[in-house]
């Protein structure tokens, strides 16, 4: 255990994990096979392929124009594991650019990386290991105040360079450091950057796809083993491609879009499969939007999701990343496992009806639904256009909410946002204004707790058998807390709309 | 735990699923080399698992949960009751968010996860999978429909299976995270039946799985059914997960 301590690494080079230092040596000295020389994040963010030179002698398969066409998470991981090429179904270790966890899968997996890695062993990069408490914050349970105690011990220890700590539970904004949702502060921080792969211990890592990159959710015990090795084995996932064209109508949004696929491919149709997006439609999108669409792939059972970057994913990271970034595309001739169409200016808003994201109905259709609540929030629906949209339709109406309206920023900066941007068209009002003189509840601390049903003490957890809409991303039995509640997963559009009548309702109602 | 002494293989063979020619000398150069042990040297003698009691997995070691198994406690059967669900039994249902700050590399919280194991389930299933004040299960076997595990990354899901005392889940396909989590843990075997067997068994049926000939027996009914191949991930499942399993075949250092 003690010869661990320092050398939690194979010292042999030929064995699965290598120690960074082989790992450099090996990328520059002898990998001139390999066709696509990389751009090894490890040594310099500099290096990038479009740039190097051709170093030495090539195999011939491998020179030239691409010889294998390949999808984007296909090049993502091709690159992150040293390889000119990948095909689906081939297992790869990846070297992994981010690792983020939070205070719900952070200690178990800090627990087995000292299990495994030795009490006293360090991470394998602490500059790209991203801890966020999120879950129960707000909790007086003591157990979930003690994991986010070992979460800051542990980055105390070793000396991690991004974790957003919270202290004072009373007051968030005492808080500097703490961020919130961590699907939301990663993008926010500048952490998701177009061709890296990020992991991480929550289902809807997907949501960073949105930037172009590959990310997924893992569990402890492989969390454990990146902290420690940096690595990870995948396997190449092929893809199904959502073709998306025509002009968005303004009473939709992307959660619309994504309920429309989860529909139609069910809570299964892409397990074990990539999903990439695109048209013009998605083009359109804002990254918000982006995120929205790439979170809930792992609804559909994806494993990643992905949206080529472009320029408003370079706007959209001009202030928030310095890291250099080279983003990859699917080649023309990119085989994928299917394409779906859609012609986005005939769909109309949906819901998913309980118990499942791929009980989609239209949000008309369940008019007679009567509902006891509102929740807007999460890392699906609780971004500052989230807030905006519904904002929108509040404005529209002018009346009052018929039912609890329950909002909980994502994060600090949503939060600040609701309370500080001006709503268009308002007149110059915050989010935070029009949602006062609707009636709603007041904006609550950032974190995710309700969406999952967290603590009892959870702020806007579902402790009574009572229906709900929700700007979520899953509505399975018990999901909010109790397990007779009733979910229907919407829009911040339709949510609000809902809220302002007391059933599920179409937006149209009121944008029209 | 003396790990090293117990390798599966002496003569470890590479593993990749890239067999293009034009690689091989890519894989042995770069520092992505895999061992495997081969696995038709897996002891094939049968161990029946007791009706009620622990997995042995988690007895082996009463400090660390994720026990490191040894090649001597290779099941090839499991015998005991099965508790039946349906279709897409996600991870909330296993185990609900408000347990989630069991830390499962707690042997104490482990144990306790073991107790909340499927209390998600809806109030439709009249029976209860732990009963009350209990950490375990009576019944060591799940068997449900399509898509079982789907939902929150969360590894408590199949901790709390594998805490509780199941040995197999047998549904008709998985979710990805969870069939990953159940291997990397080597809590519980994720194995996929050929058809709808949830509909043909009932809670409290006697069962009994044959790993190596991957079938599946329904004494109560008197069936048998087949059951997919565990392949590549039986072997890790059995060493008590993917740290041991490097272990035992010497692709990490032994502790």
């Amino acid at each position: 255990m003690n010869s661990m301590a320092s050398s939690p690494i194979a010292p042999n080079p030929a064995s699965f994990i290598s120690n960074k230092k082989d790992l450099g040596f090996i990328a520059f000295s002898t990998s001139s096979q390999f066709s696509i020389p990389k751009c090894n994040r490890r040594i310099s963010k500099k290096i990038c392929s479009v740039m190097a030179p051709q170093q030495s002698e090539r195999r011939p398969s491998t020179t030239g124009s691409v010889k294998t066409a390949m999808t984007m998470t296909e090049k993502i991981l091709a690159r992150a594991s040293e390889k000119s090429q990948l095909s689906p179904g081939e297992n790869t270790w990846v070297n992994i650019d981010v690792l983020m966890t939070h205070d719900v899968c952070g200690p178990g997996s800090i627990g087995i990386f000292k299990k495994e890695f030795g009490q006293n062993a360090k991470v394998w990069d602490r500059e790209k290991i991203v801890i966020i408490p999120d879950h129960y914050i707000f909790t007086s349970d003591e157990r979930a105040n003690r994991n986010v105690d070992i979460l800051r011990d542990f980055c105390m220890e070793q000396n991690i360079k991004y974790f957003y700590d919270i202290k004072d539970l009373s007051d968030f904004k005492a808080n500097p450091d703490y961020k919130g949702v961590c699907h939301i502060a990663l993008a926010q921080e500048g952490h998701c950057r177009p061709g890296e792969v990020l992991l991480g211990t929550d289902s809807h890592t997907c949501t960073a796809g949105a930037f172009g990159q590959f990310a997924t959710g893992i569990g402890n015990t492989d969390a454990g083993f990146v902290l420690g090795a940096g690595k990870l084995l995948l396997k190449v996932p092929p893809t199904l491609r959502f073709v998306m064209d025509g002009e968005m109508p303004n009473y939709l949004l992307a959660k619309d879009l994504i309920l429309q696929i989860i529909g139609e491919i069910s809570v299964s149709g892409a397990t074990y499969k990539s999903m990439e997006f695109v048209g013009t439609t998605v083009e359109s999108l804002t990254m918000e939007e982006r995120m929205t669409l790439c979170n809930m792939v792992v609804e559909a059972g994806g494993k990643n999701g992905v949206v080529p970057a472009d320029s408003t994913t370079f706007k959209y990271l001009e202030d928030k990343t310095s890291m250099a970034y080279e983003p990859v595309y699917s080649d023309e001739q990119a085989r994928f496992l299917s394409e779906y169409r859609f012609d986005v200016s005939k769909l109309e808003p949906l819901v998913a009806k309980p118990h499942s994201p791929d009980n989609r109905a239209l949000a008309r259709e369940c008019k007679d639904v009567k509902i006891d609540r509102v929740y807007i929030g999460s890392c699906t629906g609780g971004k500052t256009e989230d807030f905006m949209a519904a904002a929108k339709v509040f404005l529209a109406s002018g009346k009052k909410v018929k039912v609890p309206t329950f909002l909980v920023p994502a994060t600090q900066k949503v939060w600040m946002d609701v309370y500080g941007l001006p709503v268009p068209g308002s007149g110059g009002k915050t989010c935070s204004q029009i949602f006062e003189e609707a009636g709603c509840d007041t904006p609550a601390s950032p974190n995710c707790g309700a969406c999952l049903g967290g603590p009892k003490d959870t702020y806007a957890r579902m402790n009574e058998p009572t229906v709900c809409v929700s700007t979520t991303n899953r509505n399975f039995p018990g999901r909010m807390g109790h397990k007779e509640g009733q979910i229907y997963l919407a829009s911040p559009f339709t949510a609000a709309a809902s809220a302002l009548t007391g059933y599920v309702t179409d937006p149209r109602e009121f944008l029209q | 735990m003396a790990a090293s002494s117990l390798s599966l293989s002496p003569n470890p063979t590479t593993f990749t699923t890239s067999t293009k020619p034009s690689f091989s000398p890519a894989f042995h150069t770069a520092p992505h080399f895999i061992k495997f042990p081969n696995t038709s040297q897996t002891p094939t003698h049968i161990i029946v698992k007791p009706l009620t009691t622990h997995s042995p997995r988690a007895s082996l070691s009463p400090i660390i949960p994720r026990a490191t198994a040894t090649p001597s406690t290779t099941q090839t059967t499991f015998h005991g009751l099965c508790y039946v669900v349906g279709d897409n039994i996600d991870t909330d249902q296993i185990i609900p968010a408000e347990y989630l700050t069991l830390v499962p590399s707690n042997p104490a919280e482990y144990e306790k996860l073991g107790s909340y194991a499927l209390i998600g389930l809806p109030s439709s299933y009249t029976t209860r999978f732990v009963e009350p004040n209990e950490n375990k299960t009576k019944y060591s076997i799940v068997i449900g429909g399509y898509n079982f595990g789907c939902g929150s990354s969360r590894e408590h899901a199949p901790v709390a299976l594998g805490a509780a005392g199941v040995a197999a889940v047998v549904a008709e396909s998985y979710a990805r995270i969870f069939f990953r989590n159940s291997v990397a843990t080597g809590e519980v075997y994720p194995l996929e039946s050929e058809g709808r067997i949830c509909e043909e068994c009932r809670t409290g049926d006697t069962i009994t799985i044959e790993l190596t000939e991957s079938r599946l027996i329904n004494h109560t009914t008197g069936k048998e059914y087949k059951l997919k191949p565990i392949g590549d991930a039986g072997p890790v499942i059995e060493a008590g997960g993917i740290f041991a399993y490097a272990r035992n075949t010497g692709m990490i250092p032994t502790k």
